[in-house]
């Protein structure tokens, strides 16, 4: 059986105390844990950001990319071994910034990973900067006009047909655990945007903030995840009252199962032939 | 040497490249030597656009100016071409589409479309028609063009090919009939089978024999053909070729894909290559063994997207942020595009690092007759990449392990393995982020160490030796072909002319450089398509050498053997 110590940090931790990435990278390591994963069984992927430091705070399969980058790396890695975890996080400059192709990419491509996005709506690493994210009005260093008209990545997620989308808050470990158990359970491109607090660069979108707003979807009577339009009106609800829960949920063909060349076999599997049994090939320039 | 050189013109949509194509592979199956070349316009329909085909009974590696045949299907091919004709030269046209202009000889016309309608019904087999009377003049018959028609149009039915043989057969009939004092002494060939296969093509056959089993790569000329192949090629063979969003994507995949313990391979252009140079560097730190093709074309910016160039000698050699090891091959044939991508594979495993294959739009693109690949022969070194039963067996287990050559043994994520780590930011032995400064420059030195031995076996320079001579012409790449006939004719004509061509540009080859190139007496004369003579520059960087002179090119068109025969007399003057 694996137990949480299996999950134990890599290396000290370099975050602010009272960081919302505490919170998240606990739910993580109890699913990990209750869903029996060895360590070895798990790969974690990750950019450059706080967010983007995780995986070495964890016990696993560790690469740690480039700014914006972890998504194209992860669905490759799950490519070549689908016998792995993948788990891709980073933060929502990370992801929804520096990497806003790729996220639009690994939704319509419905790779079977997980993806966590740590939405503080704030730029933590280089200091307080505004983020796609970020509120109107919100003024950092680089925004002194304050930023204006905030991405609203659910809904493009849902007007990209990504298979699952839920929301948590670090706030709320028991149902972010619950959210991220599911979006690993989910066979597809699962996205979990969680609202973290950044205690040192956002004064505004505090953990009181947020509390004050969020409302789970499971207690709103009769909403369902496989409406996609109702998806869409959900997504786009933010200020008073924002919603969290799973969002949308729909069954799609993974590419793993679309493809000819590793239906049957992940590549990595797969004999390497002997340079010889490509003499048809040859032929076929005669 | 007996030679015959064709050229075929028309719009872009006209079927030049199928015309072209279809002599060339007839050519190559009578046995004889072919090097085909192709020039066209960033268009799909209209404008100018032309297929080369030289057939010799010796070995070809460049075109030739001089033709002997020019099948025109536009008014445009005639006034652009018709200096190129020697003077026995003849012009096949459509009366009913050109108009010859007064005073050329032999023009010998051909209703291509009326002919093609009134054999087969239908006007657009006026290509076929157009075939089988050039290989009327070449002094062929139609045999084994009927086979090679049979192969090309096969996937599109029997009654496409009945009709393609009936119109070839009909504008053959019409040359002999009609035309026969046109009509050339054929050149025999020596009946060997041989490849007829463009650099793309080697390239894309080598990374498949290589084993290769990811590629990820984004459309771009002129290299999207290799990403065509594969993906082609994949379904049978269990090769994913992946398109992704751009070429950021494409090479972080790539990544991914060799890390997770696959070879995996990108091809892509100059615009493309500078998406991807943050992820060349990251392959570098991260210690991951890549394969990117490069196929340049004319920039800078878009440039001329479907010329040729040399222009990117310095940015891949330089490509990406801050030091790490990195080796760049260029190879000088098509036959060596192959061998170089196996090559390519075998170097990134041993020494887990980029490495780039650097090719152009004119090697890219152009046919030769090679014999065919001994694939008996192919090695495949993985270098210290681990099986999972070695893996497994392994206790503290780090990826980034400090050895005496710079490698680590390289394991992969698997269930049950060892945990494989590893950072873009500047890591420990096992691959956790660190900022301490020993280790850093502990770190450092391990990965550049890996440059050491990757010099020690830096592809031998081609070295064409021809002792006192009074020149040496040097290159790197796609411009062999023409440098080493252009020396031919120089030593034809008594000036004793040796050749040095780089099949691999970095780790540069200076030993051999300098011993081939420093000699008192003899002049050297540098051969690039490009506007700054880099590989000049990059020569007095690794060796202090100044060469004597550059012969450049940047117009977008490759040399031929002319070009530089005449620059180089200039030389001795």
């Amino acid at each position: 059986m694996v137990a949480i110590n299996d999950y134990a940090p890599a290396m000290p931790y370099q975050w602010c105390p009272g960081c919302g990435n505490f919170g998240i990278v606990g739910s993580l390591r109890q699913v990990l844990v209750a869903l029996n994963l060895e360590p070895s069984q798990v790969l974690m992927v990750s950019g450059i950001g706080q967010a983007g430091k995780m995986p070495h705070y964890l016990h696993s399969h560790v690469l740690n990319e480039l700014h914006g980058r972890a998504i194209p790396a992860a669905q490759a890695a799950k490519i070549v071994n689908h016998e792995l975890q993948v788990i891709a996080v980073g933060g929502d400059g990370d992801g929804y910034g520096e990497g806003g192709n790729h996220f639009l990419g690994a939704m319509h491509r419905n790779v079977d990973m997980t993806y966590i996005v740590c939405n503080n709506q704030v730029y933590g690493l280089t200091k307080g900067q505004a983020s796609p994210t970020s509120d109107e009005g919100f003024v950092s260093r680089t925004t002194p006009d304050g930023s204006w008209t905030p991405m609203r990545a659910l809904a493009i997620a849902v007007a990209s047909d990504c298979s699952f989308i839920a929301r948590g808050f670090a706030g709320d470990l028991q149902q972010l655990t619950e959210l991220i158990k599911q979006g690993i359970l989910h066979k597809g491109f699962a996205l979990i945007e969680v609202l973290q607090p950044c205690v040192s660069f956002n004064k505004i979108n505090t953990f009181a903030w947020y509390k004050q707003r969020v409302y789970s979807l499971e207690s709103e009577k009769g909403y369902d995840p496989s409406n996609r339009a109702a998806a869409f009106e959900k997504t786009l609800e933010w200020g008073e009252k924002i919603p969290t829960g799973i969002l949308y949920k729909s069954e799609r063909t993974t590419y793993e199962n679309h493809v000819a060349a590793i239906k049957n076999l992940p590549l990595i599997r797969q004999t390497i032939l002997n340079p010889v049994e490509f003499r048809p090939l040859v032929e076929e320039f005669m | 040497m007996a030679e015959l050189n064709y050229l075929v013109g028309g719009e872009a949509g006209q079927g030049v490249q199928t015309i072209g194509f279809v002599l060339g592979k007839t050519m190559a199956r009578h046995g004889l030597y072919v090097f085909a070349d192709q020039d066209y316009e960033s268009r799909v329909r209209g404008g100018h656009s032309f297929f080369r085909v030289r057939m010799s009974d010796s070995p070809v590696g460049a075109y030739s100016p001089d033709l002997d045949v020019l099948v025109s299907l536009d008014q445009r091919t005639i006034d652009l071409h018709q200096s190129e004709l020697k003077n026995d030269g003849v012009v096949i046209y459509d009366p009913d589409k050109v108009t010859m202009p007064p005073g050329l000889k032999n023009a010998v016309g051909v209703a291509f479309e009326k002919t093609a309608t009134e054999t087969t019904g239908n006007k657009i087999m006026a290509n076929s028609v157009a075939t089988g009377a050039a290989l009327a003049i070449g002094g062929y018959d139609t045999g084994i063009l009927e086979t090679v028609l049979g192969e090309e149009f096969s996937r599109m039915g029997a009654s496409v090919v009945d009709s393609n043989l009936k119109a070839a057969r009909a504008g053959y009939e019409y040359i002999k009939t009609q035309s026969s004092s046109a009509i050339k002494r054929p050149i025999n060939g020596d009946g060997q089978k041989r490849m007829l296969i463009d650099g793309n093509g080697a390239i894309a056959l080598g990374a498949l024999v290589a084993g290769c089993k990811f590629v990820a790569g984004y459309p771009m000329t002129p290299t999207s053909s290799i990403l065509e192949y594969i993906a082609d090629k994949g379904r049978k063979y269990n090769v994913v070729m992946l398109q992704p969003e751009d070429e950021i994507a494409a090479i972080n995949m790539v990544v991914g894909a060799a890390y997770a313990g696959v070879r995996a391979m990108t091809a892509t252009s100059g615009g493309g290559f500078c998406l991807m140079v943050e992820g060349i560097s990251l392959a570098g730190m991260t210690e991951t063994p890549i394969v990117c093709v490069l196929g340049q074309r004319s920039g800078p910016a878009i440039g001329l997207p479907t010329r040729t160039e040399q222009g990117e000698l310095f940015f891949s050699i330089f490509s990406g942020h801050g030091d790490f090891p990195k080796a760049v091959f260029s190879p000088p044939t098509i036959e060596d595009c192959f061998h170089a991508t196996v090559s390519a594979f075998n170097l990134a495993d041993r020494y887990q690092t980029p490495v780039i294959i650097l090719t152009d739009h004119h090697i890219a693109s152009s046919y030769q007759t090679i014999n065919p690949f001994d694939l008996s022969k192919v090695e495949i070194d993985r270098g210290e990449f681990l099986t999972d039963g070695d893996a497994a067996k392994l206790v503290d287990y780090k990826r980034h392990r400090l050895t005496k050559s710079g490698v680590s043994p390289r394991a992969y994520p698997f269930s049950g393995g060892p945990l494989v780590v590893t950072d873009s930011d500047e890591h420990d032995e096992a691959g956790h982020m660190i900022e301490d400064t020993l280790l850093r420059t502990q770190m450092m030195d391990k990965r550049m160490k890996k440059m050491e031995g990757m010099t020690q076996q830096v592809l031998t320079p081609w070295y064409i030796n021809n002792p006192g001579a009074d020149l040496i012409l040097v290159g790197w790449g796609s411009t062999f072909g023409a440098i080493y006939e252009a020396a031919n004719i120089l030593n034809k004509d008594g000036i004793r002319t040796s050749v040095l061509q780089l099949p691999q540009v970095w780790p540069f080859p200076a030993d051999a450089v300098i011993s081939a190139i420093g000699r008192n007496g003899t002049r050297s004369i540098l051969v690039e398509n490009n506007a700054t003579a880099q590989l000049a520059n990059l020569i007095r960087m690794e060796t202090g050498i100044s060469v004597n002179r550059s012969i450049l090119k940047y117009d977008g068109r490759p040399f031929s053997a002319d070009m530089i025969v005449k620059e180089a007399q200039k030389e001795l003057k």
